[in-house]
């Protein structure tokens, strides 16, 4: 493998930030890149509770939820990622990919599968045994869903990302249909493994696979340069 | 020379495509790149550029279609340029609700997505404009909303950007138009609906537009029309099946004089109005019920693996048929109130429902439920136990028969009350001695 050649790719973790305020960041950092500006960057956040409902939800479905879901401290926002509504707060690494796909990727269903990919083999490096749905998208484990995707591409370049379960408080899932799909059972890494995973391990591991999967120069940045 | 835009191929395997929304209008100047429409597919929600720069003449294929990829969705020319798209054979699919007919602001839009159903080439442009004037004006949410409530988008005032329906836009009107027909309908329209139940609040009052027909608009050539379920459908969906799974149901009819009820709700009506309350049959039946309850509180508990569970309080939840499916709001401590409580309460709930303000917090904790099987007519219905609970009570209308009472002909109010309930725990004995307390309750002399 030719590692000098690779694309570089910035992954900057945000910690703790607001919904609203990481896909502003994405927003800037998309507008970035559609004008061939700079380098492709993943962001990493933990968000506060919040319910984001993606444009194939249904959007009158919500409503009725609502105030149990206000009740349980979460927040409800509407997104333009693909996919349909699910749940983001702490214990969840939420990963957002900024990439300029090159055309040789200029294929979603690819895109999907790749992000797949870097988190199937990066639980596999936990010992955890993930795979893909025959029907659903995301990451499952046996019949359990561990990691959702959605996702919004413009003019190739990609926004939104992955949200991966690691010590989640499964119990807001239970606020919804995850994803639209009823009877979706989460799950989570700390769940399947029962035993303690620190954020970090995982996010350095999908760091890795990252880079492998998608053939970039991976650089660790502090937050500080994106501001 | 106008340019046609295509469904792009956004991977190998991707075959077609979901366009979510048109981002210009028809007539809209747009630069060469810049973000025409957005797709969907699978997980992804991607913004599909313009291939060239000039302006939006047309529209062929409307948000919410699906369509195979280089299919002609558009065209791009100079402005002012004659779309030319009626003299060829229209080659693009189109949405079936774009050709149908659509004679009144009742016509519903049918299926959002109906899956690249191919609709021949009959667009006309009459059609065709009737299909960009309320699909680009709106956004999927708001057709989607249109579809659901059979309301025409074009009818709506929008407020939003460039006239655009949002919303707020869409459920004001439904709102508004809803208020007015609640005021003006003579009676409930004869409902199409599920046959489990077609709930309502007892006789608090009819269910409005509650199920309200609407008539299923097909295309010229279209068999069928796919429509996905609402998530509160699915919901309802997954119940029912769930209970008949869990409960084996037995179901025992009994027939009820009403002739004494209607006596002492003409005494009572006049206190009730007093205090601001309608006073209507379901009180009296709540009241029955528990009384039934008290002496048979089998019927008034649940299956805990292999304990039956026997609740001290009596929540009574009262179906109510709500646009598209049915809410089931709780009175709370129903045992403790008098039938001015009962009455005032179940009025609150049913209103509530109606108008989508019901806390969780009003639909948790039942422990009976009563259906008004009557309320669109029924004589008799055999509704679905309202799980984890143990029993259900169907409320047939009431209709004046010819009945025998000693040995001489009566003409008497009479109403069929069924009772469905789990088998696992409920003999039909016991099944019968509460619906006889019931009848007792009900048939008992007005003093």
């Amino acid at each position: 493998m030719n590692t000098g050649a690779r694309t570089l790719c910035r992954a900057i973790d945000l910690g703790r930030m607001e919904y609203d305020d990481a896909f502003a960041l994405q927003k800037r950092e998309v507008e970035r890149l559609q004008r061939n500006e700079g380098d492709d960057v993943l962001f990493f956040v933990e968000h506060p509770h919040v319910i984001t409902v993606g444009r194939n939800a249904d959007g009158t479905a919500l409503v009725a939820d609502r105030r149990l879901v206000e009740a349980r401290g979460a927040r409800v926002v509407a997104t333009d990622r693909g996919g349909d509504v699910t749940y983001h707060g702490p214990g969840q690494l939420v990963g957002y990919p900024i990439l300029r796909l090159e055309t040789s990727r200029h294929d979603i269903r690819r895109y999907v599968y790749d992000l797949e990919e870097v988190i199937i083999t990066s639980l596999a490096d936990f010992g955890l045994f993930a795979g893909r749905h025959p029907v659903h998208r995301g990451v499952w484990v046996n019949n359990r869903k561990i990691a959702s995707l959605g996702i919004r591409i413009s003019r190739w370049v990609t926004c939104h990302g992955f949200a991966l379960n690691v010590s989640t408080d499964l119990s807001y899932f239970s606020l919804m249909n995850p994803c639209g799909i009823s009877g979706c059972v989460m799950t989570s890494l700390e769940t399947e493994l029962a035993a303690p995973v620190a954020m970090a391990a995982v996010r350095d591991r999908v760091i890795a696979r990252f880079g492998d999967v998608f053939e970039r120069e991976m650089r660790e940045e502090a937050i500080a340069h994106v501001h | 020379m106008s340019v046609d835009v295509i469904m792009p191929q956004m991977g190998e395997s991707i075959a077609e495509g979901t366009i979510v929304k048109w981002l210009k209008n028809v007539g809209d100047r747009v630069e060469r790149d810049e973000p025409l429409f957005e797709i969907s597919t699978d997980k992804v929600d991607a913004e599909i550029p313009s291939p060239s720069a000039g302006t939006l003449l047309e529209v062929l294929v409307t948000a919410g279609t699906t369509v195979e990829i280089n299919t002609v969705v558009g065209r791009i020319g100079a402005a002012g340029e004659a779309r030319d798209s009626a003299a060829k054979p229209a080659p693009a699919p189109a949405a079936p609700e774009q050709l149908a007919a659509r004679p009144a602001a009742s016509a519903p839009a049918t299926a959002p997505a109906s899956k690249s159903a191919p609709v021949p080439p009959a667009m006309t442009d009459t059609a065709a404009a009737v299909g960009e004037r309320t699909i680009v004006r709106s956004s999927p949410v708001v057709q989607k909303i249109a579809a659901e409530k059979g309301v025409d988008v074009a009818l709506v005032e929008g407020t939003g950007e460039g006239g655009r329906v949002t919303k707020k836009d869409i459920l004001t009107y439904i709102e508004s138009a809803s208020r007015s027909s609640i005021a003006s309908a003579p009676a409930p329209a004869p409902a199409a609906a599920p046959a489990y139940s077609a709930p309502a609040a007892a006789t608090v009052t009819p269910a409005p537009a509650g199920s309200a027909p609407r008539p299923q608009v097909f295309a010229a050539g279209q068999d069928e029309v796919r429509e996905p379920m609402s998530i509160m459908r699915k919901k309802i969906a997954e119940h029912m099946v769930m209970s008949k799974h869990t409960s084996p149901h037995v179901y025992t009819i009994f027939e009820v004089d009403m002739s004494e009820v209607m006596k002492r709700k003409d005494a009572m009506k006049r206190e009730f109005e007093a205090e601001g309350v309608k006073l209507t049959f379901l009180p009296f039946f709540i009241e029955a019920c528990i009384r039934g309850i008290k002496e048979y509180p089998i019927v008034n508990s649940s299956v805990d693996g292999d304990t039956i569970v026997y609740k001290r309080n009596v929540n009574v939840g009262i179906a109510v048929a709500i646009e598209n499916g049915l809410i089931v709001p709780v009175i709370k401590g129903a045992d403790q109130m008098n039938m001015l409580g009962l009455a005032r309460t179940a009025a609150n709930l049913a209103e509530r429902a109606r108008t989508k303000r019901l806390l969780p917090d009003d639909v948790q904790g039942g422990t009976f439920t009563i259906t008004n099987v009557g309320v669109f007519g029924g004589l008799v219905g055999l509704p679905i136990i309202n799980q984890p609970q143990a029993a259900i009570l169907g409320i047939g209308t009431i209709v004046k028969r010819a009945v025998v009472i000693d040995d001489a002909i009566a003409i008497r109010p009479i109403v069929y009350l069924s009772l469905s309930y789990d088998h696992r725990i409920i003999d039909g004995a016991a099944a019968a001695h509460f619906l006889t307390v019931v009848k007792r309750e009900l048939e008992k002399p007005a003093d």
